[in-house]
């Protein structure tokens, strides 16, 4: 019987926070989802009305919210990785740790640019175009 | 209602009918995969190239579906990924609504939402009209 509940309980590492992000993340990629189909649809209903629903998208606040959309993606998408490598590589279990690390740089490498590229347009209409 | 227990010690695996959880483990696996490349792809190109999500309009979606290869793209992302989404909240859902009811109509509206948001992106693919007035 160990004597305290550290390394006993599965609860607060990274492991678990891993995990609860993925749930996390898809839960809001879904909802968004059902959004995004239902917005698309507009092309059937009208040029005008699809035009005007995408303004939506450009305005500062969901542009920045895009910015979280694409991040919670990126996560879902390389911590799934992470999962797979998990369950069919047979050292996935043991590298674990060392493959979140891992994920968390390859996810900054492309946020940090992604990010510039997608809030550009709204800091220069925001602020003044500097060229 | 009876009280949530706990198989004793050492009894035999119940035999499950089919392999409907196996093949919906898998399927969260193999079609994640492919997730990996339509949605990153999709964000990529919508978002973060060449304007991202300012040059979005009637006419950039027209142009895109003009070429079967993009209509394909969206219309295999579209099942996918709500396939993927669905089978994703109904694990939520068994694992945090404990009482019956409330499981089975939060998991009635998941399936509702997703025959009809699956049924609604297809529809608008095949049958989108660019010279629509």
């Amino acid at each position: 019987m160990a004597k305290s509940a550290a390394g006993t309980l599965y609860r607060g590492n990274d492991g678990m926070w891993s995990w609860v992000a993925h749930r996390v993340t898809g839960v809001l990629v879904f909802f968004f989802l059902l959004v995004h189909v239902v917005d698309t649809a507009l092309v059937r209903v009208s040029p005008e009305a699809y035009n005007h629903a995408l303004e939506l998208y450009k305005t500062p606040l969901v542009n920045l919210m895009e910015v979280g959309l694409v991040g919670a993606v990126l996560y879902h998408a390389l911590n799934g990785v992470r999962i797979i490598l998990i369950d069919f590589w047979a050292k996935g279990p043991k590298y674990q740790k060392g493959m979140l690390r891992g994920i968390i740089v390859v996810w900054l490498l492309v946020m940090i640019p992604g990010a510039y590229f997608m809030l550009i347009r709204t800091f220069e209409s925001l602020f003044g175009s500097t060229s | 209602m009876s009280a949530p227990s706990l198989d004793a010690p050492r009894s035999k695996r119940q035999i499950t009918k089919n392999n409907f959880e196996l093949n919906a483990w898998l399927f969260m696996r193999v079609s994640g995969v492919v997730l990996i490349i339509l949605v990153l792809g999709h964000l990529l190109i919508m978002n973060i190239l060449d304007g991202g999500v300012h040059r979005i309009n009637f006419a950039f979606v027209a142009g895109r579906w003009s070429s079967p290869f993009w209509q394909i793209w969206d219309l295999l992302m579209l099942w996918l990924a709500m396939l993927h989404g669905c089978n994703g909240l109904r694990t939520i859902i068994n694992d945090y609504a404990s009482k019956h009811a409330t499981r089975m109509t939060l998991k009635g509206l998941l399936y509702v939402a997703t025959v009809l948001v699956i049924a609604l992106g297809t529809l608008v693919i095949f049958t989108f009209d660019p010279n629509i007035s």
